[in-house]
């Protein structure tokens, strides 16, 4: 019995057998939590940090790190706002802060592969950076919008699940499909896997890397926009320490820090564990300070349980 | 004779596989004895019980008649028993006093006696005959000399037995006298040294004695090396004769496919020239830093060239990146697996397909199934032992990730230029033979092939041509009908061929 159960907790599905479990402990203990409404709110909740996950599995996946997703989605925001009431028009907003948000990713992926800085520093700067525009764009300030109908963007629903939801779970299927199925997605994880290796294999590492964060910057748009409509405003101090959402979500899933190992069904995991923890400390009332103590603990459980998985695979 | 270190029925399984099975020989004191047998004969695994790495299933282990329980490396170290492994275990930028010390610094409330650590480790190093100055960084030290470092640490920790897991394989041939003449000291003062290696030829001059494992079996047990012959040792190794490892069968060559004109960059100031014709094995022999590897490297795009021109059958060779090289039919298997062949922590299938994989991916989406088939062929093909192309990559023997890495080369299609450094580096000899066959059939398909080695034995058996560096320099060069061991030697040795004595601190 207790071998049966070390074998289904370690074995490759580990994770997603304690989340159903936990899942299951949670919608019967806690009131209101297994109601639709609950169950929406819950998906709505983690939309800024699943969308921003699908990338960020990515960036780890090959080595590296994006500490600058939680500014790039707080000034891609006010971006939209400000150039939508500047230009009269949404979809402009719209196009002009995901084109910003691909520009900083660009940015960092070159200075990165080409300057051959060390990711956590270069993110580390732009992260500042960028954080320091928005606060100088806005003076410190939320943005209004004018046209109400960019509320509309987190507002509206398809068949009963609001547009961002949607959304999320569109990256989670395209980025599943681009990390399993696509010579991209190979050769990044052969990148975390291996780096000079992979070079004189052949693959562009250089390329390799500009592009996947300039996929992280250009996502980071897309969660701004949905997340500045979603709060009805650009804030400059939004989404601040995503970063370490995300990547905690990332490391829960199972996605090596060492590179060369990542799953969208784990981040995807990984992320719900995050929201599901945060929704049911909501509904019993626990004061928000303790939710940081419990995202720690969960994140140090995970991380746990995966060193003891590789070695007991050893 | 006394039996120091005894072994008596020691079996050691592993899912799947029996690694040792019922293992008994002894060892006396003051003697070095030779480990031998292919990869996965079940030497490495008799080590790690050696070392407390590894509890075995069966069997004990005596030492000077007390019997041995290791149940972790600490309980080893307390039997006074080392293992100096393949990948050295020094901090490079520590001093060889600091690392000799390591985790036992001589200190006062606290603070450490850096005059007095250096003169007692100074003292022992002397003792032992290493002249390498304490005080000096390891990071500034050759490989051979850290592999003395590492030695000399087993010896600090007053160590009876101590065992070498191929100390030589990264070591040129002036280093490995040096590292066999302290070995030779060792023995005098009555240790057992266990040394475990591929070179056959340093057992003759080196071991008192050996013992050849096969399969997990204990093949043959030697107590001296009177009226043993490499024939008879490698056919106890392989279970059968193997009259002549190299098999080299004459090909006609074409017209020259490779040509190199000019080529240097950061690590090879000098310009090299040279070139290799269709059907032919072009061999590069020097010793370690005569810059064959670093040539081969700027031939790829591996490195950046400074000057120089390249052409593939007449066609200039525009990139200088290695995808472009690829794509040119120019592919190279590198020196060190390890750092910059295999993928770690991908399947053996992924490993494969990593380059080849773009000529069946329609708009970059990938085909499992052709991949997979693809995978299949070639484990078939080169005989790749593995359970299946889902395998990590890094539970195959070096011979085995080494045809994994050739397999990628060979699943390009259009590859017209092969350089292949150090093929069958820590090899065993039967896949040493498969993968001198598989060169032979590639040149008979046409290919130009280069073949860079350290072993002169090797580029001597396969090659068709062999050009010979030093120093940066290719110096000489000779035919097969020119083939003579002591003057190729002679061309790749330095002019002040007498190893200097270090002297690096200042």
């Amino acid at each position: 019995m207790a071998g049966l159960l070390k074998r289904i907790l370690l074995g490759e599905q580990g994770l997603v057998v304690i989340f159903v479990l936990a899942f299951a402990l949670v919608s019967v203990t806690v009131p209101n939590f297994l109601t639709d409404r609950n169950m929406l709110g819950l998906f709505q909740s983690v939309v800024t940090i699943g969308i921003v996950s699908c990338t960020m599995m990515l960036c780890l996946a090959s080595r590296d790190f994006d500490l600058s997703v939680g500014s790039i989605v707080a000034f891609a925001g006010m971006v939209a706002v400000m150039a939508s009431n500047a230009s009269g028009s949404i979809i402009i907003g719209l196009i002009v802060a995901l084109a910003f948000g691909t520009f900083v990713g660009f940015v960092n992926g070159v200075v990165i592969a080409k300057l051959k800085i060390n990711a956590l520093i270069t993110t580390l700067a732009t992260m500042q950076i960028v954080r320091g525009l928005a606060l100088i764009a806005s003076d410190g300030r939320a943005v209004g919008i004018n046209d109400p109908n960019f509320y509309q963007l987190a507002l509206s629903k398809a068949f009963g699940v609001p547009t961002p939801v949607w959304v999320m779970l569109i990256l989670f299927i395209v980025f599943g499909f681009v990390l399993n199925r696509t010579v991209f997605g190979r050769n990044t994880l052969a990148i975390g896997g291996n780096p000079e290796a992979s070079r004189l294999a052949g693959v562009d590492v250089d390329a390799m890397r500009i592009w996947i964060f300039t996929l992280q910057g250009l996502v980071c748009g897309i969660a701004g926009i949905l997340l500045a409509s979603r709060i009805t405003s650009g804030q400059p101090n939004a989404a601040t320490g995503l970063e370490l959402s995300a990547i905690s979500a990332c490391v829960l899933g199972g996605v090596s820090l060492a590179g060369g190992r990542a799953a969208m069904l784990g981040v995807i995991v990984g992320v719900l564990i995050l929201g599901i923890a945060e929704n049911a400390m909501n509904l019993l009332n626990i004061q928000a300070f303790y939710q940081y103590l419990v995202r720690g603990i969960i994140l140090l459980l995970a991380v746990l349980l995966d060193n003891i998985r590789s070695r007991g695979l050893r | 004779m006394d039996d120091f270190l005894a072994f008596s029925h020691i079996g050691k399984s592993y899912p799947g596989v029996r690694a040792l099975d019922d293992i008994s020989f002894s060892v006396p004191r003051g003697t070095i004895h030779r480990l031998v047998g292919e990869n996965g004969a079940g030497k490495s695994t008799l080590i790690r019980v050696l070392s407390g790495d590894t509890e075995a299933d069966q069997g004990e282990i005596s030492i000077d008649g007390q019997m041995q329980h290791f149940a972790s490396t600490r309980d080893a170290f307390a039997a006074r028993v080392v293992v100096v492994h393949q990948e050295l275990q020094l901090v490079p930028s520590l001093t060889v006093a600091e690392n000799l010390r390591l985790g036992r610094f001589p200190a006062r409330a606290g603070v450490i006696d850096f005059r007095g650590m250096i003169g007692q480790v100074g003292a022992k190093l002397a003792d032992i005959g290493i002249h390498v100055d304490p005080r000096t960084p390891v990071s500034q030290l050759s490989l051979g000399e850290r592999q003395m470092i590492e030695v000399a640490k087993a010896v600090m920790m007053d160590a009876r037995v101590i065992a070498l897991d191929e100390p030589t394989s990264s070591l040129s041939s002036r280093e490995s006298e040096v590292l066999f003449e302290l070995i030779g000291r060792l023995r005098a003062q009555g240790k057992v040294v266990i040394y475990i290696s591929h070179r056959l030829d340093e057992i003759f001059r080196l071991c008192d004695g050996c013992t050849v494992f096969r399969d997990g079996r204990l093949a043959a047990h030697h107590t001296t090396m009177e009226g043993l012959t490499r024939d008879k040792l490698v056919a106890e190794m392989v279970g059968r004769e193997i009259v002549d490892i190299w098999g080299w069968r004459g090909r006609i060559a074409g017209k020259p496919r490779l040509a190199v004109e000019g080529v240097s960059g950061k690590h090879l100031a000098h310009p090299a020239s040279f070139d290799v014709r269709a059907g032919e094995i072009h061999g590069f022999f020097g010793l370690v830093g005569s810059g064959r590897s670093e040539l081969m490297r700027l031939v790829y795009g591996a490195d950046k060239r400074r000057t120089g021109h390249i052409a593939i059958d007449g066609v200039t060779l525009a990139g200088r990146d290695p995808k472009r090289s690829i794509q040119a039919g120019l592919v190279l298997c590198s020196e060190d697996r390890k750092y910059d062949g295999i993928i770690q922590g991908m399947s053996v299938g992924e490993n494969i397909v990593v380059s080849a994989r773009r000529h069946f991916s329609p708009f970059g989406l990938i085909r499992p199934g052709r991949e997979g088939e693809t995978a299949d062929k070639f484990i078939k093909t080169l005989r790749i032992r593995t359970p299946s192309r889902r395998q990590n990559i890094v539970n195959l023997s070096g011979g085995n990730q080494q045809k994994v890495i050739l397999a990628r080369w060979l699943a390009e299609t259009g590859v017209k230029v092969l350089i292949v450094d150090e093929p069958t580096r820590g090899i065993d000899v039967g896949a040493k033979a498969e993968i001198y066959d598989l060169l032979y059939s590639l040149a008979e398909r046409g290919i130009a092939i280069v073949v860079v080695s350290s072993e002169l034995p090797e580029v001597m058996g396969i090659s068709d041509r062999i050009s010979v560096m030093c120093e940066g320099r290719i110096v000489a060069g000779f035919e097969r009908a020119d083939f003579d061991e002591h003057i190729i030697l002679a061309a790749a040795l330095p002019d002040r061929s007498i190893p200097e004595p270090t002297k690096r601190a200042s």
